[in-house]
C-alpha cells in the first residue's frame, strides 16, 4: 500500500514538474528572441538567485526542525565516568560547527542571491589577498590546535589503563552471532585461552590447565558493579566484531587472533538510569509506538509487541556476517552487593565442564589421543584429557 | 592491430596535425569503440560511469526501502533480486549486506574515481594545457577498456548463486576470506577481487598517463602557474592515485593467497562452523592498514577532481578571478600531502595501539585547516561577482554546501575521543556520503552540465537542469541530514533491520523520511538522464565558447577532430582567470591572448 501511495506520489510528481518546463520552456521562446541558447539569462539569474536564498532559509529550518523534532534521540547521560569527558567535548565541538556551519552557508547563499548574475553588473577583479588567507588559515588552526589537545588529553585518559590500577577484569568474547562473557574470578586474572580449545561447554576455548582459570565464570548476561572500574579484555572466535556499549560510550574491535581491551567505569546502575527523567520519556515515547504496532499486528492476527523497559546493552558494531543486525548482549549494572552476589551464585566454568563430562557417558573415550600437537605451542597438562582430545581433534581438521 | 597501427598514425601528426583529417579515415570501431582519441576516451568514461551510477543508485533505493519498511513484500524485490534472494518479495538479511556491499564499490570505484576522475581528467588535460593528445593514447585506450572489463566482472559477480561479495566495500577479512562466514565471500568475492585487481591496473595506466603528459605536453607559456585549478587537481590526484593504488593491489592479492592457498597473512585462531582452521599468526589489523592506505587517499582522489572542477566552473561562472590561485594549489598539495598520512583515523577502534589513534587524531584534524582555506576562497570568490546561474554554476555552489555541511562532523570523527561512540554508526554514514559522495557527484554533474557542449557539440537543457538541481540538493539534505541524528542516538550501520532493539524504535519514523526523500532523489536523477541522452541527439548546437570561458578547450573547434587544433597549437600567454580584468572591454581575456602593450599581471 505504502509503496502504491510513493510510486503514484512520484509520477504525479515528476509529471508535474515535466509540465512546469515546459510551460516555463515556452514562456521563455516568446519573450527573449534568441531564449533557448541555453545559457543562462538574466531572467534565470534572477530565479535561480532568489532559489538560492530560499535554500538557505530551508537548511536553517531544517536544521532547526531536526534539533527540535529528533533532537532528543541523541543519547542522553552517560553511565559512565569518561562520559562526562566525552560528551564535554563532543558539545564543544557542536557549538563550533554550529556556528561555522550558519556563518559560511549564510555568506556562501547570500552572496549567490545578493550577485546574481546582470546584465551590465561588473565583477571586481579580486584575485588574492595574503592577509586574509593569512587570518583564514591561522584562526581554524589555533581553534583546531585547542581541540586536539583536549581531544588528545581525554583520549590518553581513556585508552591507557595503569598496570597497578584496581580493575575488575572481564573477558568479552564475540562469535557469530552472540556474545559470552568471563569473569576472572578471585584472582582477578583470566586463564589463557585459545580458538583450538573449544569443547562442548567450554565454548571460549579457556585453557583448563591453566591455574589462574580455575575460579573463571562464564556468562551470557553482563553484569557490572557500580562504581568499580572494569577493565575488558576483548576477543573473537571466528570474523571481526565490534563491542559497542554506547550509554558507556565504549567501544573497541573484537580480533581474531589477538586480544583487544577497553576500560570503563560505570556510574548508573541499571534502575538509577531508568528512573532518569530524559530516560522516562524516551522509553515511554518508544512504548506509545509499539502499542499502535502492536495493536496494528494483532489486527492482522500476528503476535503483539512487548513493552520495552531500559536496559543497557552491548551491540555488535562490524559487520559480520548476515545475522550481524541481532547480535546483542544484555548488561547490567549492580549496586557492588548485588553484583557480588549474583557473580558468586554463578558455576566456574571448571565445575559447569566436570558436570557436562559426567552426565552422558563418555562417548568419546575410544578416540586415541594425539601425541603430536604442532599448532600449539603450549600443551594443555594433562588434568583434562577430555579437552585436549578434543582440542587435538580439532587441530586435526 | 590497428589500435597499434592508429597509435603509430598519431605520434605522426604532431608534425602534420594542419592536414590530418584529409590522410586518416575511421571506421566506427576505431573511432567509437577502440579509439584512441581522448575526447571519446572521456565520453566512454562517462557513460560507462553512468550506467554504472544508475545501478549503484538504484541498489541504494533498495535497501532504503529495507531499511524503511523492514521485512515487508515488495515487487521490485522480487524482480530484481529474485526467489533466491528475495522469497516473496522479502529481502534476505545476507542480500541486504551484498547491495551494500556492492553499491559502495560500485560508486566509490567505478562512478566517483573513473567516471569522475576519469572523464574530466581525459576530456580536460589535453584540451586544457594545449596538447594534441595524452602521452600515449594507446595506454590511454587501453585503461579504458581494462576499466571496462573489470565493470563486466563485477557486475557479472552480481549472478553468482551465493550472491555477490558481501563483507562490506572495505572487505575485511575474516569476513570476506571465509565462506563459512558469509555466502557472498565465496565465488563474489573473488571476482570481487578480480575486477579490483584489473581496475587498479587501469587506474594506473590512466593516472602514469596524466602525469606524463601534465608534465611533458604543455604548450609554450604554459607554466605551472598558468594551470588552470583543473589540471592541478587532475594532476595531483593522479599521484595519489600512483602512490596508493598499488598498496591495494597488494591487499588484494595477500587476501587472494589467504582465500586460494592457505596462507595466514590476515588470519589467525579461527573456529568457525564448529571447526578450528588451521591460520595462525596473521592479522586482520594489517589489512585495514593496508586497505585504508588506499583508502583513505582514495577519498581524496574522488573529491580533488571535484574541486579543480567546481574551482574553474565557479570563477567562469562568477565573471571573476578564482580568489587565491596560489593558496588553492598549496591546499592542494597539503590535502594530498596529508591524505597519506591520515589513514588511521578509520580503525581507532581496531585494536592497535592508542598512541597511534593521539597520531593519526593529530594529522586528521590538520587537513581541516586546508580544507578551510579552500571553502573560504571559493565563498570570496562569489563575493562582488556577477553570477551567472548556469546549472553547472549551481551545482558548483551545491558542491561548496555540502562539502562543508560534511565537513563539519569530520571534526567529530577525526577526533578519536569523539570517534568511540560515533565509530561505525549512521553518522559516519552521514558524514561521507555528504562530503565525499553527494559533494563529489555534485562535481561530477558540474563538471557535465559544463562541458556538455565540449564533449557532444550541442548545449543540454538548462531547464531540466534546474528542475534536476533543486531536487537533488533538497532531496541530499533530506536523506542525510537526518542521519546525523539517528547516528548520535547510537543506530549502527549495516543493520539489515533495527527491529530487534526496541532501543531504536523511535527512529523508524526518520528512517521512512529518508528513505522517502532517498526515492525521490533517485526518480529525479531520470530528468538528468533523460536530458543527457536526449541533448546528444536533439540538443541545439553548441557555439564554440557558451559560457565565455578563457582556457584553452575553448578555442578549439566544436567538431571534434584528433589533434584537437586544426593548424598550430595555441600559445599561451596568461594565467586562466583573466574574468573582468581592469583595462578590458569584453568581460574575459582567453589564455592564448597576448598582453596588451603595458598591460599589467595584477594577480601573485
Amino acid at each position: 500500500m505504502t509503496t502504491l501511495l510513493v510510486i503514484v506520489i512520484l509520477v504525479l510528481l515528476s509529471i508535474a514538474l515535466w509540465q512546469l518546463t515546459k510551460i516555463f520552456d515556452l514562456t521563455q521562446a516568446g519573450k527573449v528572441a534568441q531564449g533557448n541558447s541555453q545559457v543562462a539569462n538574466d531572467t534565470d539569474n534572477n530565479i535561480q538567485g532568489y532559489l538560492m536564498f530560499g535554500f538557505l532559509a530551508f537548511i536553517y529550518i531544517f536544521t532547526i526542525y531536526g534539533l527540535i523534532k529528533w533532537g532528543h534521540f541523541v543519547l542522553g547521560t552517560p553511565a559512565s565516568a569518561h562520559g562526562a569527558q566525552v560528551d564535554n567535548l563532543m558539545n564543544i565541538t557542536w557549538v563550533l560547527i554550529f556556528t561555522v556551519q550558519t556563518i559560511t552557508q549564510g555568506l556562501l547563499h547570500w552572496f549567490a542571491f545578493k550577485y546574481r548574475g546582470k546584465e551590465g553588473q561588473k565583477a571586481l577583479y579580486f584575485a588574492d589577498n595574503d592577509k586574509l588567507e593569512f587570518v583564514w588559515s591561522v584562526i581554524p588552526a589555533v581553534v583546531l590546535a585547542g581541540l586536539i589537545l583536549y581531544g588528545l588529553y581525554a583520549w590518553t585518559n581513556i585508552m591507557f589503563v595503569d598496570e597497578d590500577e584496581d580493575v575488575l577484569v572481564v573477558e568479552i568474547y564475540g562469535k557469530q552471532f552472540s556474545w559470552e562473557a568471563r569473569y576472572a574470578g578471585e584472582d582477578n586474572v583470566l586463564g589463557k585461552a585459545n580458538v583450538r580449545y573449544i569443547e562442548g561447554v567450554n565454548t571460549l576455548g579457556v585453557d583448563l590447565a591453566d591455574p589462574h582459570a580455575q575460579d573463571d565464570k562464564v556468562v551470557n548476561e553482563l553484569h557490572l558493579p557500580k562504581g568499580k572500574k572494569v577493565l575488558f579484555k576483548i576477543r573473537s572466535q571466528d570474523v571481526l566484531h565490534s563491542v559497542y556499549l554506547p550509554h558507556f560510550r565504549a567501544q573497541m574491535n573484537a580480533v581474531p587472533g589477538m586480544v583487544t581491551q577497553f576500560a570503563f567505569e560505570p556510574i548508573y546502575t541499571t534502575a538509577e538510569m531508568r528512573d532518569m527523567d530524559h530516560m522516562r520519556k524516551k522509553v515511554h515515547d518508544i512504548n506509545e509506538i509499539r502499542a499502535k504496532k502492536s495493536a496494528e499486528l494483532i489486527a492482522k492476527g500476528q503476535p503483539g509487541l512487548d513493552p520495552y523497559t531500559f536496559d543497557y546493552l552491548l551491540l555488535c558494531n562490524k559487520i559480520c556476517g548476515a545475522s550481524h543486525y541481532n547480535m546483542q548482549m544484555k548488561v547490567v549494572v549492580d549496586e557492588p552487593e548485588d553484583f557480588k552476589t549474583w557473580l558468586e551464585a554463578k558455576e566456574t566454568l571448571v565445575a559447569a565442564v566436570k558436570a557436562s563430562q559426567e552426565k552422558p557417558a563418555d562417548e568419546t573415550a575410544d578416540a586415541t589421543p594425539m601425541v603430536k600437537d604442532s599448532a600449539k605451542p603450549a600443551a594443555p597438562a594433562a588434568d583434562s584429557s577430555a579437552v585436549k582430545k578434543s582440542a587435538t581433534q580439532a587441530v586435526k581438521k | 592491430m590497428s589500435a597499434v597501427a592508429h597509435a603509430h598514425d598519431h605520434s605522426h601528426d604532431h608534425d602534420h596535425a594542419h592536414d590530418h583529417e584529409h590522410h586518416h579515415k575511421d571506421t566506427f570501431i576505431t573511432k567509437y569503440i577502440f579509439s584512441i582519441d581522448h575526447k571519446m576516451i572521456a565520453k566512454q568514461y562517462l557513460i560507462t560511469g553512468i550506467i554504472m551510477g544508475v545501478i549503484g543508485v538504484g541498489m541504494s533505493l533498495l535497501f532504503r526501502m529495507q531499511l524503511a519498511w523492514p521485512e515487508e513484500s515488495f515487487k521490485v524485490f522480487s524482480f530484481f533480486l529474485g526467489d533466491n534472494h528475495a522469497p516473496d518479495g522479502v529481502m534476505k538479511n545476507d542480500m541486504y549486506l551484498a547491495l551494500v556491499t556492492i553499491h559502495g564499490t560500485i560508486m566509490v570505484f567505478f562512478v566517483l574515481t573513473a567516471g569522475l576522475s576519469g572523464t574530466f581528467s581525459n576530456l580536460l588535460i589535453p584540451l586544457q594545457i594545449g596538447a594534441r593528445d595524452m602521452a600515449s593514447g594507446f595506454l590511454n585506450m587501453v585503461s579504458y577498456w581494462l576499466f571496462f572489463t573489470s565493470t563486466v566482472i563485477m557486475v557479472s559477480s552480481l549472478f553468482v548463486e551465493a550472491g555477490p561479495a558481501s563483507a562490506g566495500w572495505t572487505i575485511y577479512p575474516p569476513l570476506s576470506a571465509l565462506p563459512q562466514a558469509i555466502g557472498g565471500s565465496g565465488a563474489g568475492m573473488t571476482l570481487w577481487l578480480t575486477s579490483m585487481a584489473v581496475f587498479i591496473a587501469s587506474s594506473l595506466l590512466g593516472s602514469l598517463n596524466y602525469v606524463v603528459t601534465v608534465v611533458n605536453l604543455r604548450t609554450k607559456g604554459m607554466s605551472m602557474t598558468r594551470l588552470p585549478l583543473t589540471i592541478w587537481a587532475f594532476f595531483i590526484t593522479a599521484i595519489i592515485g600512483i602512490i596508493s593504488f598499488p598498496v591495494l593491489l597488494s591487499a588484494a592479492l595477500l587476501l587472494l593467497m589467504d582465500r586460494s592457498f592457505g596462507t595466514s597473512f590476515f588470519l589467525s585462531d579461527i573456529y568457525i562452523a564448529g571447526e578450528v582452521l588451521h591460520y595462525q599468526g596473521g592479522s586482520p589489523v594489517l589489512f585495514e592498514h593496508l586497505f585504508w592506505f588506499l583508502g583513505h587517499p582514495e577519498v581524496y582522489i574522488v573529491i580533488l577532481p571535484a574541486m579543480g572542477l567546481v574551482s574553474e566552473i565557479m570563477a567562469t561562472n562568477a565573471r571573476k578571478p578564482i580568489f587565491g590561485y596560489r593558496a588553492m594549489i598549496m591546499s592542494i598539495l597539503a590535502i594530498a600531502f596529508l591524505s597519506t598520512i591520515v589513514w588511521g583515523h578509520h580503525m581507532f577502534m581496531s585494536g592497535m595501539n592508542p598512541f597511534l589513534g593521539s597520531v593519526f587524531t593529530f594529522t586528521t584534524l590538520l587537513i581541516a585547516i586546508p580544507s578551510a582555506v579552500k571553502a573560504f576562497n571559493w565563498i570570496t570568490t562569489l563575493w562582488k561577482g556577477n553570477l551567472q546561474m548556469n546549472p553547472a554554476m549551481l551545482f558548483s555552489m551545491g558542491f561548496v554546501s555540502t562539502f562543508i555541511t560534511g565537513g563539519l562532523t569530520g571534526i567529530i570523527l577525526g577526533d578519536s575521543t569523539l570517534d568511540i561512540n560515533v565509530h561505525d554508526t549512521y553518522f559516519v554514514v552521514a558524514h561521507f556520503h555528504l562530503v565525499m559522495g553527494i559533494s563529489a557527484l555534485y562535481g561530477m554533474f558540474a563538471g557535465i552540465y559544463h562541458w556538455y557542449p565540449r564533449m557532444f557539440g550541442r548545449m543540454i537543457n538548462k531547464n531540466l537542469g534546474y528542475v534536476h538541481f533543486w531536487v537533488t540538493t533538497v532531496c541530499a539534505y533530506g536523506v542525510f541530514f537526518p542521519m546525523h541524528f539517528i547516528g548520535l542516538a547510537g543506530l549502527p550501520r549495516r543493520y539489515y533491520t533495527n527491529t530487534n532493539f526496541p532501543l531504536f524504535d523511535d527512529l523508524q519514523n526518520v528512517n521512512v523520511l529518508i528513505t522517502l526523500f532517498a526515492l525521490v532523489g533517485g526518480a529525479f536523477q531520470l530528468v538528468f538522464l533523460y536530458n543527457f541522452f536526449s541533448s546528444i541527439f536533439f540538443g541545439k548546437r553548441a557555439p564554440q565558447n557558451p559560457w565565455k570561458s578563457t582556457t584553452l578547450e575553448w578555442t578549439a573547434p566544436v567538431e571534434h577532430m584528433h589533434g584537437n587544433w586544426p593548424g598550430e597549437i595555441p600559445h599561451v600567454h596568461r594565467w586562466p582567470y583573466d574574468y573582468n580584468k581592469p583595462g578590458h572591454d569584453e568581460d574575459f581575456v582567453p589564455q592564448n591572448v597576448p598582453m596588451k602593450e603595458g598591460e599589467q599581471q595584477l594577480h601573485h
